[in-house]
């Protein structure tokens, strides 16, 4: 160093200033890169932040085949979001999926959008997700309408049924219960497939369920007001006077169930708007029958035993069920001191009037119309339905020779006057002849029956002895006796005979009797018109 | 504070040519070596400014290059994204802990080692400060040899970008992460280029500044 630097101190006066200029010059464009680098940093920060959505909360009973950073989000196949977190909720009862959906995808946090985790499925409608057997699950979605946005969302369990992008028409329809219909079971108009079961759950009071069908477009417009659904399931077997019939819709619905529906007469009426209800009968038959309409539950009283009466019995109104047991029980009436057997019966008013009886608008009440029937002898009695099995029914009739009896209008339920059994009377009379019968002494009769027969033997015997004497001694002497007869008969016909000497001499004698009698007629015509010749004789005697 | 003992060129008014090593006595900041022509620097000129432009520039990158993904694995199971921390995950949980550390040491703890360490060095630097020379002389050693480790990552993904390329199979692009990640490795390397480490000895008040009249904070 020391050896090159052989020149000593060159020019010390050099352009110092010029220097200091470009100093200040340069470090500004040196910031530049930090400046650029920041531009690049924010606009790809900016560029995810753009295309970031979003983001939501689901939550699911379990994660299966979620994975965070792995799971997306897809609708219709496209993928709209990603799954970044998973956590356990703080209950631990349930799974907290945080979801990052794409700037494009922010409708879907529209507050009634649809998640469901999309899984290999095997159901009564088929085979679903299959593709994810590879791909592993991925979230499913069913966009929203709602303008109201939500940042929560409870996942459903199952895919649902039908997503918001169907077209079609959802139906509510009330049943006693499921049946073997489940969420995917068809539904079928004319043994077509037309839809589907979306939905089932319990009526908050438990009295029934209430299912959600779906019918698909274009066979939603032949569901009308008037249409009636019904179970399919399995098999509908219908046996008459005309015979047996076996009812199916098809195979399927054999196996797992499946609804029907139809209009009576195919009369639709207006095609029937979104979520109308129907109810769900369970059978074709049942569904055809015209509505049962409003029903009334009332109270009977009988003072008799209820063998052979079950709560579903019918009640009948001369031969026509017009509703059914609801319960029997055993009641002690403090005041008459006894028991007594209260039934409580519901009753279809309407399937014994005609539907125009029951207009709102009519004159009288219901209570009204009962009380009038009552006054006119109307009664409800216990009658055996089946003398085998002892089953006994309600009947409602009319009895000319009822006591009279009153409603009482503030009662609830409505109790209504029962007849005795005649039926019953007759039992009881029966049982009477029975006691009777009873003191007879069968055994006594029953000795002095053996000991007359004994005796009547010997009697036989006897006869039999009588008979054969008979036979021996007196038959011999009856054909002779018979032959003279016979001899008799014969010279008495020839005695009678037209050739008979006796028919001569009669003959002659008649003919004599004749002539006899003319003269006698001479002589009294004489006598008439000659009177006095009984004293003085003949006149010519006198001329003479 | 550096050793009494020890002459500095500043001391004795000398200033070296970086091109051929000339040595000039009382040579005027910016002026041109007579036997090479290249300018005349007592330090490299603007260092600490230079140095900082640099850090920031890729600490700011920095974090675009982690959370980013560097790589985009299609196959037929799905789309896959991986940032660097991500495979490092993978990489544990699936039990190449050797893998997984050597990416997570050379993609994520090189490079913000690199960081950490030049702010520390410019940082003394600027403020002059006598703290510990010699650890922090080994530490700009020990930076430059490392430094060339952190592109690890850059060319396992440029290496499998053009292996796997399986149309319809699998394939694999790089992401726009493993930009950013180079340009933070770029950056970093550039930053202990223009980092001076001469500057780690120039201690105190000292008469260099006064003498070359360098400018130490010009911004």
């Amino acid at each position: 160093m020391n050896d090159e630097s052989t020149r000593p101190e060159p020019q010390p006066p050099r352009a110092a200033p010029k220097v200091v200029r470009r100093r200040n010059w340069l470090p500004s464009l040196i910031w530049l890169i930090p400046v650029v680098a920041a531009l690049v940093g924010m606009t790809l920060v900016a560029r995810i932040l753009m295309d970031r959505g979003p983001e939501i909360v689901l939550t699911f009973k379990s994660a299966e085949g979620l994975e965070a950073n792995k799971t997306v989000v897809r609708y219709k196949d496209v993928q709209i979001g990603t799954v970044t977190h998973i956590r356990l909720a703080t209950d631990r009862s349930h799974v907290r999926v945080l979801v990052q959906l794409k700037k494009e995808a922010s409708a879907f946090t529209a507050q009634d959008t649809r998640f469901w985790v999309v899984r290999p499925r095997l159901d009564t409608s088929g085979i679903s997700g299959l593709g994810t057997l590879l791909s592993g699950a991925y979230i499913g979605v069913d966009a929203g309408t709602s303008e109201e946005t939500s940042g929560e969302f409870t996942g459903l369990e199952t895919p649902p049924i039908v997503t918001r992008d169907d077209s079609g028409r959802q139906f509510l329809l009330r049943a006693r219960d499921v049946g073997s219909l489940d969420i995917g079971s068809p539904v079928y108009f004319r043994r077509i497939k037309v839809g589907q079961v979306a939905a089932y759950e319990l009526d908050p009071d438990g009295h029934g369920v209430t299912l959600r069908v779906f019918i698909n477009a274009p066979y939603e417009k032949f569901v009308g007001v008037n249409t009636r659904f019904w179970h399919a399931s399995g098999f509908d077997i219908d046996l008459n006077a005309s015979g047996l019939k076996v009812r199916t819709q098809s195979l399927i619905t054999v196996l797992i169930g499946g609804i029907a529906f139809q209009a009576p007469d195919d009369q639709n009426g207006p095609v029937a708007g979104e979520n109308t209800a129907f109810v769900l009968a369970s059978d074709e038959t049942t569904a055809m029958k015209e509505p049962d309409g409003p029903s009334q539950t009332m109270l009977l009283y009988f003072n008799q035993s209820l063998r052979g009466l079950s709560p579903g019995a019918p009640v009948d109104f001369r031969g026509v069920v017009i509703g059914e047991v609801k319960s029997i029980g055993v009641e002690f009436d403090r005041g008459e001191r006894a028991f007594r057997m209260p039934v409580v019966i519901q009753v279809y008013p309407d399937r014994m009037r005609r539907r125009s009886a029951t207009d709102p608008d009519a004159r009288i009440s219901s209570f009204q119309r009962w009380q009038l029937l009552v006054s006119k002898g109307m009664r409800a009695q216990l009658r055996t339905g089946n003398l085998l099995t002892g089953q006994v029914y309600v009947a409602m009739d009319f009895f000319n020779d009822a006591k009279p009896a009153k409603l009482e209008p503030n009662q609830v339920p409505l109790e209504l006057p029962t007849q005795p059994n005649r039926l019953d009377e007759l039992q009881s009379q029966v049982a009477d002849i029975a006691r009777k019968l009873n003191q007879v002494p069968f055994e006594e009769i029953g000795a002095d029956l053996r000991k007359s027969l004994a005796s009547l033997d010997k009697t036989l015997n006897s006869t039999e002895q009588l008979a054969r004497r008979l036979n021996n001694d007196v038959t011999p002497e009856m054909a002779a006796a018979l032959k003279d007869v016979r001899q008799t008969l014969r010279s008495a016909e020839k005695t009678i005979a037209d050739d008979a000497p006796l028919q001569q001499d009669l003959r002659q004698t008649l003919q004599e009797v004749t002539r006899a009698a003319g003269s006698l007629r001479v002589l009294t015509d004489y006598l008439e018109r000659h009177p006095e010749s009984l004293i003085r004789g003949k006149p010519e005697d006198k001329q003479k | 504070m550096s050793d009494p003992g020890v002459e500095t060129a500043a001391a004795l008014r000398l200033v070296a040519c970086h091109h051929c090593g000339t040595t000039w006595q009382g040579a005027q900041d910016g002026e041109a070596c007579d036997r090479c022509g290249t300018r005349l620097h007592a330090r490299k000129p603007d260092s600490i400014n230079r140095t900082w432009a640099y850090l920031v520039a890729a600490a700011i990158l920095y974090l675009p290059a982690n959370l980013l993904p560097v790589m985009i694995t299609k196959s037929l199971l799905g789309t896959q994204q991986d940032t660097i921390l991500s495979g490092v995950i993978y990489f544990w949980v699936s039990g190449a802990y050797g893998l997984a550390a050597l990416i997570f040491v050379a993609s994520f703890l090189v490079p913000l080692f690199k960081l950490t360490a030049l702010v520390l060095l410019n940082i003394t630097a600027q403020r002059r400060s006598s703290w510990r020379q010699l650890e922090r002389a080994k530490l700009y050693r020990i930076l430059e040899v490392i430094g060339r480790w952190s592109m690890l990552d850059v060319f396992v993904v440029a290496l499998l970008a053009g292996l796997v390329r399986i149309q319809g199979f699998a394939e694999i692009t790089a992401g726009v992460g493993i930009a950013a990640f180079g340009a933070v490795v770029v950056l970093t390397m550039l930053a202990s280029l223009s980092f001076d480490p001469r500057l780690t000895w120039d201690t105190g008040p000292d008469a260099l500044a006064e003498e070359m009249k360098m400018d130490n904070e010009p911004i």
